[in-house]
């Protein structure tokens, strides 16, 4: 079993219509959506959800007034300023540590696990999709990205699917980690912008700390051949594998609003282009792997 | 004031339409704090000069091993993993690490000490036309951008007019941002997925009682499924931005588009004008409210 994971560094370069692409063109997959605090995959990819879950995060303190003798021990302890002067912790600075109600002389602080999202088990016609939904201004997307490669590991042992497909976050912080970590291959998309190219340079920066191979597509490459160019010259001084360009098309965003992932829904010009990277990316997976693993 | 500019889905165009905004306001108290301290872009199109780094870093435990009898309090206390006993021995993982000192508080043998993790760096330097520009870049490999973002907000002189460029999304790192600032614009993109993300982000600030407005950005993509919505919630467009080639061509040379076009310098000015009296008015509102 293999996992691809596919990232971009800066967002909004089209990571998620080539995933999606991606999902309804191979032929026995998992697909993982681990952009958790922005989900989107399930807005293209038509399925029936089978299953759901509650995802349990951290704890957060909260002050029982009843019981609480206002010493002013836990304000002094807390690093994160959570803590009023009228002694009321604000979730959303809480970084639930549990120092305050570790040390409470009266036991006046509960210190209870959150339930901060939900976890789906879905499918759809071309296999099945694992996704969640953070709570609003919840944390630990991390946590809850490793929970949602460690569910897609376990259905595709139990299902002997030979192929997991993960549409990464923007950003390098910590639910990126959790999205590459242990992954066999990474392809980023990227645009021909500068802010593109020096996302793109950070995260290949991330996946040479973790050792995984990572390959590129440039999306919109016509907008700014110039740049698309030095992108490309990177990628070869960089050892990064180069699958393709995508041309700039309004079908893109057309087949986005009709609900079906771009291949699905065009024959143009970015669609084909996507097909021919999906070859690619598969022979990478294959082949080149094998010989470098 | 703070405004805080956002969206929900990454690649709307936040920094264009801080840096733009910032271009073309006239007055010589507009700073800028680039809080996508993961993939921070705005300095490439502020072009600031002179600019002084400063590494940031927080707390870490060490274990002092003479001292330490492996009475196992600090594992007990520690919410993260950070700090375990090991096969007879404290080990601690300082990348786990969130620096909240409990280990150090409970240890009966004041056997912790203190140690640092570097989260990345804070920069700070003015372009030629007089923009300061603060921005935070959070070190490779570093899972946590929160409390480099908020040391980036320290830096905030709330006097003038601070523009606050916020990462994506709508967890810890946008909220971090998002927290105490006068007002939120959000940045739209008129898609099933900006739409679905702009509402994720406006459930957000109504948890945070920020004023939020919103503009959008390549208005012609799909007309009227933002603002179908911005109204059912009662939501303010204060601009919209049109596609074009040359727009997109502009911004991706790292370029102004206030400096090449001069049709989006009025769009622009006329943001910042409406953004302006809004505040005004809450200001005064706030005033006579007390
Ligand atoms: S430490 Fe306990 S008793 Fe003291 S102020 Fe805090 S909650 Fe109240
Ligand atoms: S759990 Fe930690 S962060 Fe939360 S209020 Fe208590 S001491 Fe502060
Ligand atoms: S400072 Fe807090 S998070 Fe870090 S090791 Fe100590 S107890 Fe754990
Ligand atoms: S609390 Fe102090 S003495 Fe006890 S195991 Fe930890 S470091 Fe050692």
């Amino acid at each position: 079993m293999k996992e691809l994971t596919v990232i971009s560094g800066k967002g909004g370069t089209g990571k998620t219509s080539v995933t999606a692409s991606f999902a309804t063109l191979a032929d026995n997959r998992i697909v993982v959506d681990a952009d958790v605090d922005a989900a989107n995959l399930f807005l293209t990819l038509e399925h029936k959800t089978l299953e759901n879950s509650y995802f349990k995060g951290g704890s957060k303190a909260c002050i029982d007034k009843d019981a609480c003798i206002e010493c002013g021990d836990c304000r002094e302890r807390c690093q994160f300023d959570a803590i009023s002067e009228d002694f009321i912790i604000d979730p959303i600075a809480c970084e639930g540590c549990g120092v305050c109600a570790y040390f409470c002389p009266e036991k006046a602080i509960a210190f209870e696990q959150q339930v901060c999202g939900e976890k789906f088990v879905s499918q759809t016609p071309w296999g099945p999709m694992i996704h969640a939904r953070l709570g609003i201004a919840e944390e630990n997307s991390g946590l809850l990205v490793s929970q949602l490669r460690q569910e897609a590991r376990e259905l595709a042992k139990d299902k002997k699917i030979p192929l997991i497909i993960t549409d990464g976050p923007p950003g390098i912080g910590c639910p990126v980690i959790a999205a590459v970590t242990n992954a066999d291959a990474l392809l980023i998309v990227t645009e021909p912008t500068l802010s593109g190219l020096h996302d793109m340079e950070r995260v290949k920066a991330l996946a040479d700390q973790m050792n995984i191979p990572t390959m590129l597509c440039i999306n919109k490459a016509d907008l700014n051949p110039e740049t698309a160019g030095r992108i490309k010259n990177f990628a070869e001084d960089n050892g990064i594998h180069f699958v393709g360009e995508i041309p700039f098309d309004r079908e893109v965003i057309d087949a986005m609003k009709a609900s079906q992932s771009l291949v699905q829904f065009s024959q143009g010009a970015a669609a084909k282009a996507v097909k021919s990277i999906w070859k690619e990316v598969q022979q990478f997976m294959g082949t080149t792997l094998e010989r470098i693993m | 004031m703070i405004i805080t500019i956002a969206s929900g889905k990454g690649g709307t165009g936040k920094t264009t339409v801080t840096v733009n905004l910032a271009a073309s306001i006239n007055r010589d108290d507009v700073t800028v704090f680039d809080c996508d301290v993961e993939e921070p872009n705005s300095h490439i199109f502020i072009k600031p000069e002179n600019i002084s780094s400063e590494p940031i870093s927080v707390m870490v435990p060490k274990v002092d091993t003479q001292r330490c009898t492996l009475c196992g309090a600090c594992e007990e206390i520690c919410q993260f993993s950070a700090i375990t006993l090991v096969a007879k021995r404290i080990m601690t993982f300082p990348e786990m690490c969130h620096s909240c000192r409990g280990c150090e508080m409970v240890c009966p043998e004041d056997a912790v000490k203190e140690d640092s993790r570097v989260l990345g760096s804070v920069h700070q330097g003015k372009n030629a036309r007089g923009i300061d520009l603060t921005w935070g870049e959070l070190r490779v490999g570093e899972a946590m951008s929160p409390p480099l973002i908020s040391q980036v907000k320290d830096r905030i002189n709330p006097g003038g007019i601070a523009l606050v460029d916020a990462p994506p999304g709508t967890s810890c790192p946008a909220i971090e941002a998002l927290r105490s600032s006068d007002y939120a614009l959000l940045v739209a993109e008129p898609t099933p997925f900006g739409l679905n993300d702009l509402a994720l982000t406006v459930e957000a600030l109504k948890k945070l009682k920020v004023p939020t407005g919103i503009v959008i950005n390549r208005a012609d993509d799909a007309p009227g499924i933002v603002e179908e919505y911005a109204k059912k919630e009662g939501i303010e467009i204060l601009q919209r931005f049109p596609f074009s080639r040359e727009a997109a061509s502009i911004c991706s040379r790292g370029k102004l588009l206030v400096n090449e076009m001069p049709e989006m310098k009025a769009l622009f000015q006329q943001l910042f004008n409406r953004l302006n009296q809004l505040l005004t008015e809450s200001k005064e509102a706030g005033e006579v409210g007390k």
